[in-house]
């Protein structure tokens, strides 16, 4: 990768320095004058064995089947280890586990002594913070800069502000007891493995709820060491089971009976199925589905900002985010210059290793991930839209994608339609703000939308037409613990994350004499 | 059907002292019960009627059989008005909702009327009207209330301003309860519309009367067209329709029936609808209002914006 980084150095060192044009026409020549050493971050610390079991009643043991499947680094695509494979039987086992947890520990346990260890496994991955991030980034492919200084910190703290919760349940329901629900099922995405488990976990513990929890196949093993700090924690045993496996798994986890409540954070066409599946029972249920986030800059936004929040609102995390800003408009006095500005920062993004400290977009977590994203980008093509991609080196072995945009862009084309889930933008203009709130909300997701401009009340006027859960103004793809996240229509209900958070995870039941 | 209302004709102009004989008597003009779409009466499109009856098998009306397509235009209407009343000021919503309970004051004795006609005693219809005009009154007050109790300001680690607020949901169809049939309606459409969504709502099958008078109170009560829409008809007919609309939000079933619950369950998955489902609610009791039922038909909006922090904040003059 580093050859090829100078064979670019030297086909572009000959228009060295920037021509005397007009802003919209100059072209920033970053590669030519700069090289970065490699700034590998060190895997020696990190503890990892060959197989993984599952999780359950506070043991890891063996799955039923037998049967292990394989989890590659998608960066290089070697085997990291085999992980177990849980079947129908697995499921009823971890579920009876955390039945008996509950109705015999868990919800008779005081809701401070609750608190406490919840606190402490805040604590103990913060203590761990660097083996995890190191394993988060070889598992899934995402750069070690994103899940040090985001996914594994953000984690942390959700447990640590959750955990504060649970002795104060009852002034986040004003005129009403809350009760738990029981046991929760709880199904999440490989592109946050650890925090999507800490979003999950950290709610439904404080709520005195036990869980079942299942990780992504291609991402389970930030989740399984997570079982390890669970089980040295001492959190009594079953009151966190986690089991690994592929789909089926997760439809055994969502049609056993004797579980109370399912949470799914994936695809909006799984979600449609588990909601589905769910109904005429008793099971309370929330998503956090797909989106399709607009991403509006408006001609007097201040345009660098604007432009570096597009790339973050894009590119993040290899554009493997549900509320990635994947449709952007432009209005159309700026549209040359803010193209001319995006094409020049996208130049200079560093695909690549995940675990270069230099890298920005490491790799597509799968094959499987990598085919879609190649196949809307011909889609794109095909359809009329303008590709266009950044010239940089991708390395030859594991699955990489270079960042895409697409210009001449129409509503009703697949790539501002569908969710691709990957580093592929797809441009269109507008001209008044009536326009641009009317294609934004064009969509029948929901999820998340950004706006940029410099004016206060345009500001109020977009956040608050955009018919989408979190709405970035001026900056993007920022998550706080404190922060309720999920989406409006399609990309799901109910909230996770802030006081919001909690509901989901609780029966509310009038005050006895109240209204 | 005609028999019953002119006995009743003769008698009540006769009680009256207006007229004695009866070949001079004034005939009774009888009302059309029609139903609601975005502020106009129109009849049912698909022209069928069914016969209204009390328990004693007495014929008291012809209400329109709602079709399918009725639904569907009323989901257009619906629509159409949800832009304008999701945006109003909370405040204005509340003065609307209470108008809508000083028309049904003015209306009471109305209403008593019909709810006697469908089976209630005397006592139970006038507790059940004065009751359905103060739950109004309840939810007036609560429209510029529940973003303060709902919403909240987050105080997250980075440099950001960041609050969360609720906001309407979208159109909402609904399936009124069958037995009380006044107040039932009312707790369901109150806290629809106090929320800022539009909505369709089926009135009691059994017991349509006043539903389809109280789509008169509403009418003059300045509450915009398409903002309440009220069908009458069979559940039955109509429940899965409610359910698989792709512009519809969220659906409300009050009612007890497991299948329906399922079926509408099922079919909401289609465009991801919220689905509440009421069962066992006395809704002439306190627990028929809560501003949860509010929040229940909310979504919560999350915004946030970063905050300048020149040198590392610290005393800045």
């Amino acid at each position: 990768m580093r050859t090829t980084t100078k064979k670019e150095k030297k086909t572009s060192s000959k228009s060295n320095g920037v021509p005397n044009l007009p802003a919209d026409r100059q072209e920033l020549k970053f590669n030519s004058g700069w090289e970065y050493a490699p700034a590998p971050e060190s895997k020696s610390h990190i503890k990892l064995k060959d197989r993984y079991e599952l999780f359950i009643n506070g043991k890891f043991v063996k799955p039923s089947s037998g049967k292990y499947f394989e989890t590659i680094n998608p960066a290089t695509e070697e085997k990291i280890a085999e992980i177990a494979e849980a079947n129908a039987a697995d499921v009823d086992k971890a579920v009876k586990a955390a039945r008996n947890a509950y109705e015999r520990i868990w919800k008779k346990m005081p809701a401070t002594e609750r608190a406490k260890y919840i606190f402490r496994i805040s604590r103990m991955i913060q203590e761990r913070a660097r083996e995890f991030a190191v394993i988060e980034s070889i598992d899934g492919g995402k750069t070690i800069r994103e899940s040090r200084d985001v996914d594994v910190p953000l984690a942390a703290n959700h447990f640590f502000y959750y955990a504060g919760w649970a002795d104060k349940l009852e002034y986040a329901f004003p005129g009403r007891v809350p009760s738990s629900l029981g046991v929760a099922g709880q199904i999440i995405p490989w592109n946050f493995p650890l925090l999507m488990a800490a979003w999950k976990l950290a709610p439904a513990l404080a709520t005195g709820n036990t869980v079942v929890l299942k990780p992504a196949e291609t991402t389970p093993l930030t989740a399984l060491k997570l079982a390890e700090i669970i089980q040295e924690s001492g959190l009594p045993e079953g009151v966190v089971n986690i089991i690994t496996g592929f789909g089926q798994t997760g439809a055994d986890i969502v049609d056993h009976p004797d579980v109370d409540k399912i949470a799914f954070t994936g695809s909006t066409e799984v979600g449609k199925i588990i909601q589905k599946a769910v109904a005429g029972t008793n099971k309370k249920i929330t998503l956090e589905l797909g989106g399709k986030a607009a991403n509006i800059i408006f001609d007097d936004a201040p345009l660098d900002q604007a432009v570096e929040g597009v790339i973050n609102g894009i590119y993040f995390n290899q554009g493997h985010v549900c509320c990635a800003g994947s449709r952007l408009f432009v209005q159309e006095s700026v549209y040359n210059i803010v193209l001319r500005k995006l094409k020049d920062r996208m130049e200079t993004l560093i695909v690549g290793d995940p675990l270069d400290k230099n890298t920005d977009i490491g790799a597509i977590n799968s094959k499987t991930q990598l085919d879609t994203i190649n196949k809307y980008i011909s889609i794109g093509k095909k359809e009329g839209a303008e590709m266009y991609q950044s010239s940089c080196p991708i390395p030859g072995k594991g699955f990489f994608c270079r960042p895409t945009l697409f210009t001449n862009v129409a509503q009703s084309n697949r790539i501002a339609q569908e969710e691709i889930f990957g580093p592929v933008l797809a441009i269109q203009t507008f001209r008044t703000d009536e326009e641009a709130i009317e294609k934004a909300n064009n969509t029948p997701y929901g999820l998340s939308a950004g706006v940029w401009t410099d004016k206060g009340s345009k500001i109020f006027n977009l956040t608050t037409k955009m018919r989408a859960g979190v709405v970035w103004a001026n900056t993007y793809n920022k998550f706080d613990p404190t922060s309720p996240f999920g989406g409006y229509k399609e990309s799901g209900f109910g909230r996770e994350g802030g006081l919001h958070g909690l509901s989901g995870y609780l029966n509310p039941q009038p005050l006895k004499g109240s209204k | 059907m005609s028999k019953t209302y002119d006995k009743k004709a003769t008698l009540a102009i006769s009680e009256n002292g207006l007229e004695k004989t009866p070949s001079k008597k004034r005939l009774e003009v009888l009302k059309t019960y029609k139903i609601y779409i975005g502020g106009q009466f129109p009849r049912t499109e698909s022209g069928r009627y069914y016969i209204a009856t009390n328990s004693k098998g007495e014929q008291l009306a012809n209400v329109c059989l709602s079709s399918r397509k009725d639904f569907r235009d009323a989901v257009v209407a619906a629509r159409n008005a949800f832009k304008g009343w999701s945006a109003k000021a909370a405040f204005n919503r509340g003065q609307i909702l209470y108008r809508i309970a000083e028309m049904l004051e003015a209306r009471k004795a109305q209403f008593i009327e019909e709810l006697i006609k469908q089976n209630s005693s005397k006592s139970q219809a006038q507790k059940e009207v004065t009751l359905s005009i103060d739950r109004l009154i309840y939810y007036a007050g609560w429209c510029d209330k529940y973003q303060q109790i709902f919403g909240t300001v987050n105080p997250v680690a980075s440099s950001h301003f960041n609050f969360s607020v609720p906001e309407a949901t979208g159109v909402v169809a609904a399936v009124a309860p069958q037995e009380n049939s006044l107040i039932g309606l009312v707790s369901t459409l109150a806290p629809i519309v106090a929320g800022g969504n539009t909505c369709v709502i089926l009135a009691s099958e059994t017991k349509p009367l006043c539903s389809v008078s109280f789509a008169e109170v509403i009418n003059s009560s300045d509450v915009p067209g398409g903002v309440v829409n009220i069908l009458t008809g069979k559940p039955s007919e109509l429940f899965s329709q409610f359910a698989s609309h792709m512009d519809v939000n969220a659906v409300v079933y009050c009612g007890n029936e497991e299948l329906v619950q399922k079926e509408i369950q099922q079919k909401a998955a289609g465009n991801v609808k919220r689905v509440l489902i009421y069962k066992d609610v006395n809704w002439l009791s306190e627990k028929g209002q809560s501003p949860y039922y509010i929040l229940n038909l909310q979504e919560i909006k999350t915004t946030w914006h970063p905050i300048e922090n020149i040198g590392g904040g610290g005393g800045g003059y």
